[in-house]
């Protein structure tokens, strides 16, 4: 089957191999964070510490390290430092829309091919303290299409956003969504299948039908070619049911919308009926009324920390869902699904504290390691240990509490956020933008013959025209 | 303590009868109260913090307040250490009891249609008995203004009405909408037309361009609107106090008499900053009018222009995204600093209501961006209440202001904080709601049988 995998997947081998050879410069960079407090999120807290970064990635974290002559040093007096915020649901740094909404099953699309490296939100997050973003496609269909795992790399283009080595993944939508509850058709036209939750999971089951089916056809060939059968004719591709020969498989994970718990147990036994294993379900609002099965099949749930009263099927939503299914042996992520609340999910992880009760530890690691172990890249990010990525934070503050704003975001051991540097580059971009303006007026000026004013005078401050 | 008595009541009925039946109202069960909470850190907010001190409640109002105010004979006493008291947070700018779940266009009582309805009012479509009041309180909101007619995402949007009626004030606790009522009419919702020419359709999400001839004109005929209700509205307020019997009744009129007067604000709200100049220029400089600015996105770009005019304003949440790529990243969260900073007066409101619980968090986090946190406070208790008016009677802890408040453990504004006792008119109050009564229910279902033991 591997001729088979897309273009993705070599392109990710060709990255990961270019990856250490950087590693192996001698001269690479060396960045060392000075008197710290380290919150490392898997080994405690380190009061006054030091991490030296070396070719992007943590070399040495502790409380009494040497700093390598020629270390470029971040003073972190006052500042706490922890993993960078890890983002399991968003769809910043798309071109357009994240829904492909001409059919219930799109699996052959993906979020890759329309990724907006200029998208203002991923500078924005990038100052919240995100620097790991899963992209999803939007819950308009039952299958909806693939994802795309980024880091937050402002400034760089589409393809170096691109996590490295991430577990490709798809997008299933249950409920209230797919089956377009809040739509209103066009009058005359007809509705899409399908608009009930039973055929929601028919339309999932069916394709799985059709993706064993041609998953059967595929091994077939294979088997003759094996046999040295040189007549064998190589089935058709099908671009929309690879990604699920792939779940099939276990090469893709699954993150399924989804809010009520019989829906829930519905997608669940449906995996199971097909072997294979959801890997999040998201958004989850009701995970809480099936924790013990949800960690019995092994899925994730990725929630959203305090949002309810929105939707009909949210009815039951309750701010202790991570709480609750954390107790239960979930492994729980809190995401923004926005890209505003993707700004504060260092607050957001501290209300499960609030709602629920856990500890400063496991608040923590909703927005860090659990997401990162979610998609698969636990062995790159998530905790402040040797050997992973330099993808930091630098808070002002304890990173629970309110008053707490980042001050300087690494990834790779690159600093792709400073707060003073921002503060200081603000009169600049407020002048050249204003000469922009200026420019514009002045070119545009003998243009206009017209009087601006031809309507009724009105009690307003004159103004030009804009914000068209 | 007195603590753990006074919420246990509640629960030990909830358990008793139904998990998911609504836990009663307090207000005027239990009588006359007298309770002394001593030794807490005091945040009057009207005067200096007070270390170690002592609130005494009576009748449902503060009776005293200090290091060393006296605990009256046969008090109900509260161990404050460790604890600190702050007067309830008031979400002065909320849709608390007008929606139940904002998708389901049943549940909401918004907006009226039509473009100008000055003589409705959000009391009389309050619904008491909303899960999303119990929910408020136990996070320390303890009275909040419901506001009808405001244009969502702005003005200039999809069938937005231009007066959009009478917001109301009422305690976050009561029966009936009369026992809960501060007050029916605290201020005058008023959207101004606004010349944006990209605006969002509530309805689909999506966004909708017209042309800028279409908003200019459509402004020009609804600032002329506007000005004839201002001067019709003196003129019926003046023709009947003459000679009430010979001038009809007008309700509209009537209820916008008030307003023009100048006696109580219009909650003018506009979003850009050409949209507040425009705005304020009409209302503040051609027509003198009360205004409280609300649902200003961009009044952290006019703030001189806010001081020098006095123009107070009642912010929106600091968890916002800024109106424009080319803000600064932080300009919503900074705001109340910049606010601050100019000499503007500002309150600071969720604008939702299931949003509510978030108020002292949204303002918390403004602190982390410079503004004092003195003034953070402030802007969720004093400043609303003076802005409405209602300052007389709630906002800070003073002996004979209405004994709304709540008690924490650690800093009020901290998510990581404890409410210990939320009181509503003196009266402590059940910190039960649906989601504390479905997190009990799942909580003890019971978990499988070890493998092996089935």
């Amino acid at each position: 089957m591997t001729r088979r995998i897309p273009l993705l997947a070599t392109l990710t081998v060709a990255v990961c191999t270019a990856w250490p050879a950087v590693a192996q410069n001698a001269t690479a960079p060396v960045t060392a964070i000075r008197n710290a407090t380290i919150l490392t999120v898997t080994k405690g807290t380190i009061e006054k510490g030091t991490i030296v970064i070396r070719n992007g990635r943590i070399a040495t974290v502790g409380a009494n390290i040497d700093v390598p002559r020629g270390a470029t040093e971040i003073d972190a007096t006052g500042l706490y430092v922890m993993p960078g915020i890890i983002d399991a649901h968003s769809h910043i740094a798309v071109d357009g829309s994240v829904n492909e909404l001409s059919l219930s099953v799109t699996a052959m699309v993906g979020i890759e091919d329309v990724l907006n490296p200029d998208d203002i939100d991923i500078y924005r997050g990038l100052a919240g303290g995100v620097t790991t973003a899963n992209v999803l496609h939007g819950s308009g269909n039952a299958i909806g299409g693939k994802n795309a795992v980024i880091k937050l790399r402002w400034g760089k283009e589409a393809r170096a956003l691109l996590f490295e080595g991430a577990l490709p993944g798809i997008k299933f939508a249950l409920g209230e969504n797919p089956k377009r509850a809040s739509a209103s058709p066009n009058a005359g036209a007809e509705r899409r299948y399908p608009t009930t939750r039973m055929g929601v999971i028919d339309v999932i089951r069916e394709a799985f039908v059709e993706a064993r089916a041609y998953q059967g056809r595929w091994r077939g060939y294979d088997a003759a070619v094996k046999a040295g059968d040189r007549t064998a004719v190589a089935p058709a591709r099908d671009l929309a049911l690879e990604p699920l020969v792939e779940i099939l498989e276990g090469k893709r994970l699954v993150h399924a919308h989804s809010y009520r718990a019989d829906e829930i147990l519905q997608l669940l036994r449906l995996a199971e009926e097909f072997k294979f294993k959801v890997a999040t379900l998201q958004h989850v609002l009701e995970g809480y009324k099936v924790a013990d099965e949800i960690a019995k099949h092994g899925a994730g749930g990725s929630t959203f920390s305090d949002w309810w009263g929105y939707k009909f099927e949210v009815v039951d939503a309750i701010p202790y869902n991570a709480a609750l299914m954390t107790d239960r042996g979930v492994l729980v992520s809190i995401n923004s699904d926005s890209a505003e609340e993707h700004r504060h999910l260092n607050q957001e992880a501290a209300k499960t504290m609030k709602y629920g009760g856990l500890s400063e530890e496991q608040a923590l690691k909703l927005i860090t390691l659990n997401p990162a172990t979610q998609l698969g890249i636990d062995k790159r990010v998530g905790s402040i240990e040797v050997g992973k990525d330099a993808d930091l934070v630098l808070y002002t503050a304890h990173p629970l509490s309110v008053y707490a704003i980042p001050q300087q975001v690494l990834i790779d051991g690159v600093v792709y956020f400073d707060r003073a540097k921002d503060l200081q580059a603000r009169d600049t971009r407020a002048k050249a933008k204003q000469a922009l303006k200026d420019k514009e007026k002045a070119g545009a000026a003998p243009a206009r013959s017209t009087p601006t004013e031809t309507t009724p005078k009105v009690e307003t401050t004159p103004r030009v025209e804009g914000d068209r | 303590m007195n603590r753990s008595r006074l919420p246990l009541s509640c629960l030990t009925a909830l358990t008793a009868v139904s998990l998911l039946a609504v836990c009663p109202p307090q207000a005027g069960a239990q009588g006359a109260r007298t309770i002394a909470i001593t030794g807490a850190r005091i945040n009057t907010v009207s005067g200096p913090v007070i270390e170690n001190g002592t609130v005494v409640i009576a009748d449902g109002r503060i009776l005293s307040v200090g290091a060393g105010a006296p605990v009256p004979a046969g008090a109900e006493v509260i161990d404050g250490t460790g604890l600190e008291v702050t007067p309830g947070f008031f979400d002065a700018m909320s849709q608390v009891g007008l929606t139940e779940i904002s998708a389901v266009n049943a549940t909401n009582d918004i907006t009226e249609t039509g473009p100008y309805n000055p003589q409705i009012d959000a009391a009389t479509a309050v619904h008491p008995a909303t899960d999303h009041i119990p929910v408020a309180r136990a996070n320390g909101v303890t009275h909040a203004v419901a506001v009808p007619g405001l244009a969502a995402g702005g003005p200039g949007g999809a069938n937005a009405p231009v007066i959009g009626g009478q917001a109301s004030a009422f305690h976050l606790d009561g029966w009936t909408i009369e026992e809960m009522l501060i007050n029916r009419s605290v201020g005058m919702v008023v959207n101004w037309p606004s010349l944006r020419t990209r605006v969002r359709d509530p309805q689909t999400f999506a966004f909708r361009s017209r042309p800028f001839r279409e908003a200019k004109d459509e402004q020009a005929k609804q600032t002329r609107e506007l000005a004839r209700w201002i001067t019709d509205a003196r003129d019926y307020r003046a023709a009947r106090s003459k000679g009430a019997d010979r001038i009809d009744r007008n309700l509209k009129l009537e209820a916008l008499a008030p307003y023009v007067a100048g006696e109580r604000p219009w909650l003018l709200q506009a979003t850009t900053e050409r949209d507040i100049r425009d705005a304020v220029a009409f209302f503040v400089d051609t027509h003198k009018q009360k205004i409280v600015l609300v649902g200003a996105d961009e009044a952290w770009k006019v703030a001189p222009l806010l001081a020098e005019k006095k123009v107070p304003v009642i912010l929106g949440p600091t968890q916002a995204l800024p109106g424009s790529d080319d803000d600064p990243y932080d300009a919503t969260m900074a705001a109340p600093a910049v606010l601050h900073k100019a000499g503007v007066t500002f309150a600071l409101s969720t604008y939702t209501s299931s949003d509510v619980r978030n108020l002292p968090y949204e303002i918390g986090t403004a602190v982390g961006f410079g503004l004092p946190r003195e003034a953070a406070v402030r802007a969720i208790t004093l400043t609303p209440a003076q802005l409405l008016g209602l300052d007389g009677s709630l906002g800070s802890i003073e002996p004979g202001k209405v004994a709304n408040l709540v008690v924490t453990r650690g800093d009020p504004l901290e998510i990581r904080s404890t409410v210990t006792h939320v009181f509503v008119k003196g009266v402590p109050v059940s910190l039960e709601s649906r989601h504390t009564q479905l997190y009990e229910r799942y909580k003890n279902r019971p978990r499988p049988a070890a493998a092996g033991t089935k």
